[in-house]
């Protein structure tokens, strides 16, 4: 019995710890995963077993069919749409507005700076009353608009998240581009725009998720079921007033979850870093 | 030909050029983030229900508040008890684990990305609908206690004494971010430090207390205030596990900002509760900074 036995013993249980709790952290997961290929009449009587038998498919054309004649497809179609306007835009504002704080200059940069903070702080729900007045006043209630508009001026999250990563680039780039006469709009757009690509596919991820996810402001602009988006749609499926079929609930929870699953199978190192940028940089 | 260039020239300078860049956020914060909390701050002192005029009523939205209205103090309980409860023991699991997966092997990554998963999801509303069968009186958790021995039939979410405890449980279990910023923390940490220590004789433990505690405590300190201010605006959870019940025992503030103003459409009372709101946070963050002196590491300043 050396010291090598003990480490090794020491080495076995941290694994067997490791994969056990983190068969509880993502068992629930799982759990919806399998249970939506159970008969729509078992998931509560087998709740305890993760076999389903029979192993089923129904649940899936079942919520597929969606509610009050609208199918499932249009409302991932509408999520889709909102998620991937609402991304283009505010991670190209954000870029263009990160440049500017980071590279320039500028009277009055602290204070607009201190804005981007406070707007980084301050969360939706505070302004939801003033700004669902004033969408309202414009006609916007009932599309996408209200949605979508807001991202195109910058999303503070993705303008700080930029601004860092244009600051670890070295100014070197930029003063040698103004000596040969680059103007600072070229400067951006033709050597330092390439460069945040990185920043860029960050913020892309972060903000279709959030998009993906966004629920409360969807809720109070979309009131039609043929605009509502996933999130809604899977809100009226568990609706008491509505017949409630929890197994094709399950799937269509499954579907909903799917876009952010490939995210995080394919982008994690971008996830990790937007995280780590946002958590350790304040 | 003299004039385009002196505009090029003109576009060029910095204090031009900067303000062109952040015009876009310019706009924005006024229009969606400025304007609206004015416009609020205004509402606030009304009653307005969107159709007719707003009508003013000085401070008597206030005054209803905390003279009349009951469920406004008890979700505010709720949602303190949410946010004091939850967000530090999601930091000290996220620490824990952090310590755990802190060395980069082939089987931490996958650990890490496993543990993560349940943060990324968290938020949908998939994952809530998913609570509320798991934690239902027939649903999956007393399914498992039933089949290994343990004969279980409560309704964790039907309770009132249980059902904020599930809530919190679901916030805890979504601390894979934290970890990850935990790790990345751990990694800023000088070696020489614990090189150091090693050599004066310190053991693990020590070291843990007197050197990576507090290095990490700015990093903490961040999330501390940023995740307190999350979980005061909490909504989902609420709304969609337990409609804020049993008995309002999970009314989250946020959910009852939202029936006043778009159920009841009371958009002046909405507008009172969400600036209150606002100047709470704004309380709670300035205390927290106050203290930061006390246990919050600051790098020496250097030249």
């Amino acid at each position: 019995m050396g010291s090598r036995t003990k480490k090794n013993i020491g080495a076995v249980i941290y694994h067997v710890f490791s994969c056990l709790f983190g068969f509880v952290m993502i068992y629930p997961l799982i759990w919806m995963l399998i249970s939506s290929f159970k008969p729509t009449n078992d998931i509560y009587k087998t709740a305890a077993s993760l076999i389903p038998q029979p192993f089923v498919l129904d649940n899936y054309p079942n919520g597929w069919k969606g509610f009050g004649g609208v199918s499932f497809s249009v409302f991932i179609k509408n999520s889709l749409f909102v998620s991937t306007l609402s991304t283009i835009g505010a991670v190209i504002s954000s870029t263009f507005v990160a440049f500017g704080f980071a590279r320039l200059r500028f009277h009055g940069r602290k204070i607009w700076f201190a804005c981007v903070m406070i707007t980084m702080m301050l969360p939706f729900q505070i302004v939801m009353i003033p700004q669902y007045i004033i969408f309202n006043k414009l006609g916007w209630v009932n599309t996408f608009l209200p949605l979508i508009v807001p991202n195109f001026f910058g999303g503070a999250f993705f303008i700080f998240l930029t601004m860092q990563f244009f600051m670890g680039i070295p100014r070197d780039l930029d003063e040698a581009a103004k000596i040969d006469g680059c103007s600072v709009y070229g400067i951006f757009f033709r050597i330092l725009m390439p460069l945040v690509t990185p920043a860029m596919v960050t913020c892309t991820i972060f903000s279709f998720m959030w998009t993906w996810d966004n629920f409360l402001a969807s809720m109070i602009y979309l009131n039609k079921p043929d605009i509502y988006t996933v999130s809604i749609a899977l809100r009226m499926f568990i609706d008491p007033s509505s017949i409630s079929d929890f197994g094709a609930t399950l799937a269509m929870s499954v579907v909903s979850l799917l876009p952010i699953f490939f995210i995080f199978i394919f982008f994690q190192k971008y996830l990790v870093e937007g995280i780590s940028t946002e958590g350790l940089k304040g | 030909m003299k004039k385009p260039v002196s505009i090029r020239k003109f576009l060029n300078r910095e204090n031009v050029a900067g303000y062109v860049f952040i015009l876009p956020f310019i706009i924005g914060f006024l229009a969606f983030m400025f304007f609206p909390l004015v416009t609020s701050l205004f509402l606030s002192f009304t009653k307005y229900n969107i159709l007719s005029t707003p009508i003013f009523i000085g401070l008597d939205n206030f005054k209803r508040m905390f003279t009349q209205d009951s469920v406004f103090v008890q979700s505010l309980g709720v949602t303190f008890l949410y946010a004091f409860v939850s967000v530090p023991l999601r930091l000290v699991m996220a620490l824990a684990i952090a310590l755990l997966f802190q060395r980069t092997t082939r089987a931490t990554s996958v650990y890490r990305a496993v543990f993560y998963l349940p943060s990324i999801m968290g938020g949908s509303i998939a994952v809530a609908i998913l609570w509320r069968q798991m934690f239902a009186s027939d649903g999956t958790f007393n399914s498992i206690l039933n089949a290994v021995g343990i004969p279980c039939h409560v309704s964790w979410l039907g309770d009132a004494n249980t059902a904020i405890w599930i809530l919190i449980l679901m916030a805890v279990w979504q601390f894979g971010s934290a970890m990850l910023i935990f790790i990345a923390g751990l990694k800023q940490i000088p070696v020489s430090l614990y090189e150091a220590a090693t050599v004066d004789g310190s053991g693990k433990v020590r070291q843990f207390f007197k050197i990576t505690l507090p290095m990490l405590t700015p990093v903490i300190f961040f999330n501390l205030i940023q995740q307190i201010i999350q979980g005061f605006m909490a909504f989902t959870q609420s709304y969609i596990v337990t409609q804020g019940g049993p008995m309002n025992s999970t009314l989250f503030y946020a959910v009852y900002m939202y029936q006043r103003a778009f159920k009841f459409y009371e958009m002046g009372y909405g507008s009172a509760l969400a600036w209150l709101l606002l100047i709470l946070v704004g309380i709670v963050t300035l205390i927290l900074f106050k203290t930061s002196d006390k246990w919050v590491y600051r790098a020496s300043e250097e030249g």
